[in-house]
């Protein structure tokens, strides 16, 4: 079996983004990326079915610009086997990445697709949903455990209420949750054997799809600030503001 | 222009954050027809007739969507769009995981988590994590949305007598099935619904402590939340996660217990009316937003203040 994973490069996690004077976007110059967390994931899921010998390659598509490829050697160095990079000059919306993805999969043929619930930019969660739906194949999203049997795959999922478990037929959709696993370091020997993997680049007209929006972004604003508070010297004067000034107990 | 809204629900009863996202779908305009969706939902569906915002209810009843299971409830919706200028669900696990189907299945983005309508074609909606507020225009000849529950007040519950009617075939897309479910039980109030909200963090240290503030929370009527670290280590369930991909919370107060404030907490929680921050380190990034900080050791703070509530 062949797993796909698609990986995007987003901000890193720590970085708090800063919005740009003329309000138009985010201020991205100069700032670190990375592989989306939820990336990281599910490349680690995939590379460890294959250490499991349920699959026999992993392969790593990422839509966007050269500087993508980044993100996907760190993919390769973490056990990917091979990488495809589709690309596009602007983040396509997920729609776009969807449809590319769609006929990636048409093309590669994999037991099961994994990708991460949430890009921590547009905090979308919804294209790995909307690519199974293009393919009219099951999806398990928010996966706290993935594992597979035969020819369906049982889905943990991570929910309001608790945790969901279903069973999915394949070829499946899979979206990982933040408790799937904890991703391994890359070790220094497969940086270096990762930079020879294979990478592949598309352009989305030899997929024959076309990417285009119907989305506009008008505006980026900061959030509202909150006021400044106070520090309180006791349980006592905590309760004493809460019941006096804030009125909320 | 009519708004279709999903309705959440249990089989049972209705979920309050469908109060929520109908108050979204007021802002929009129009008419507001509510489908529910479920198996031997028949009293859910009553309960939604009586919401005066709500001019129409259609039922779907099937063991198909008894588990709301994204390949057929995102079928039975398609079958249904047609009507519709908007398709509403709640930004919750059920809405984000079956809404995006029926997005690309009519061959339209979904926009994520909106905070405001700004017009019927504008919303405004959280990015990264929060840190930057977009303003987005859709063309698509259908917006479909999810709604943040927090960000909107809830219509009216009672007073109205909607016309229900029945809608669609079962659509069982026979690729999935349901096969268990381990759903957490507590007396306390649902964490996005509750007006306060005691949270904990890597600094209880253990499953046990969390009692200190199920104590507190019960003397306050509060929920219980928790940050990842928390759930991570072990000490709760995912359940109780708060932040930018956990559960968002805006209640009256929020008492943060033993948790740093990183970015991705703050996402799911700096909404909040009051904020009360109880940590050992004074130089911790959750002070900045909270309005009360008592650097204090919560070991001692947490059973003073359950004490003395
Ligand atoms: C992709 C991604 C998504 C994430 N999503 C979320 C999310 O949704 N929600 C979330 O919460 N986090 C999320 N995180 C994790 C986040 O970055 C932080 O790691 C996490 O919030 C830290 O939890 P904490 O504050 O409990 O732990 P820590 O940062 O370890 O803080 C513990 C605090 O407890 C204090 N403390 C310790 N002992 C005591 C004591 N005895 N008395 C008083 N104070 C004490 C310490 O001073 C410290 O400030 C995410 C991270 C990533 C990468
Ligand atoms: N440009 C992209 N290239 C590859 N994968 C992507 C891209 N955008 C989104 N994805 C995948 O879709 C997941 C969810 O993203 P989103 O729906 O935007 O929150 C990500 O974790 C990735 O696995």
């Amino acid at each position: 079996m062949k797993v796909l994973v698609a990986v995007k490069r987003v901000i890193d996690y720590n970085v708090k983004v800063r919005v740009k004077a003329d309000n138009s976007d985010v201020d991205l110059a100069n700032v670190k990326m990375a592989l989306n967390p939820f990336c990281e994931i599910a490349v680690e899921e995939a590379v460890r079915l294959k250490e499991a010998g349920t699959a026999d390659e992993v392969v790593v598509v990422s839509i966007g610009s050269k500087s993508c490829e980044e993100q996907i050697r760190t993919a390769l160095a973490l056990g990917a086997d091979r990488g495809i990079r589709i690309e596009t000059e602007d983040a396509p919306d997920s729609l776009s990445v969807a449809k590319l993805l769609e006929k990636v999969v048409e093309k590669e043929a994999p037991g099961l697709v994994i990708l991460g619930k949430q890009a921590i930019d547009s905090d979308n969660n919804q294209t790995g949903q909307m690519l199974a739906a293009l393919l009219d194949r099951p999806q398990g999203t928010f996966a706290s455990e993935v594992n597979v049997s035969g020819d369906s795959v049982q889905v943990t999922r991570e929910v309001d209420g608790g945790l969901q478990t279903v069973e999915l037929a394949m070829p499946a959709i899979v979206t990982t949750d933040l408790r799937l696993n904890e991703p391994r370091y890359a070790a220094l020997p497969n940086i270096m054997k990762a930079k020879r993997k294979p990478l592949e680049v598309l352009s989305p007209d030899d997929l024959g799809v076309s990417v285009s929006s119907n989305l506009t972004l008008l505006r980026v604003e900061p959030p509202a600030e909150r006021q400044a508070g106070i520090k309180v010297g006791s349980v006592d004067e905590l309760l004493e503001k809460l019941r006096n000034e804030a009125k909320v107990i | 222009m009519t708004t279709l809204v999903i309705a959440e629900h249990d089989n049972k009863e209705l979920k309050p954050v469908t109060l929520n996202t109908l108050a979204a779908a007021q802002a929009i305009g129009g008419d507001v027809h509510l489908l529910v969706a479920g198996s031997g939902c028949g009293a859910v569906a009553d309960t939604a007739a009586q919401i005066p915002a709500v001019s129409k209810v259609l039922t779907a009843d099937s063991p198909a969507y008894e588990h709301q299971l994204a390949e057929n409830v995102s079928k039975l919706v398609l079958s249904i769009a047609a009507d519709y200028s908007h398709i509403l669900a709640s930004a919750t696990t059920t809405g984000k995981n079956f809404l995006p189907r029926v997005a690309a299945l009519l061959d339209v983005n979904q926009i994520s988590d909106i905070i405001s309508v700004e017009a019927d074609d504008t919303f405004k909606r959280p990015i990264y994590a929060g840190n930057a507020i977009a303003t987005v225009q859709s063309a698509d000849a259908v917006k479909v949305i999810t709604v943040r529950g927090t960000a909107f007040d809830a219509v009216e519950n009672s007073g109205g007598s909607a016309e229900i009617s029945t809608v669609g075939e079962s659509c069982d897309a026979g690729i999935s099935s349901f096969v268990g479910e381990e759903l957490a039980e507590s007396d306390r109030p649902e964490l996005t619904a509750a007006s306060v909200v005691v949270s904990g963090g890597r600094g209880m240290g253990n499953g046990e402590n969390f009692d200190l503030l199920y104590k507190v929370a019960d003397k306050l009527g509060a929920a219980v939340g928790a940050s990842r670290a928390a759930v991570d280590a072990g000490f709760v369930p995912n359940d109780m996660q708060v932040g930018q991909t956990g559960k968002m919370v805006a209640p009256d107060l929020y008492i943060a217990v033993g948790i740093s404030g990183a970015i991705q907490h703050l996402a799911g929680m700096k909404d909040s009316k009051i904020i009360v921050a109880i940590n050992k380190d004074e130089e911790a990034p959750i002070f900045q937003v909270a309005d009360y900080g008592l650097v204090a050791d919560l070991f001692e703070a947490v059973p003073e203040l359950e004490g003395k509530l």
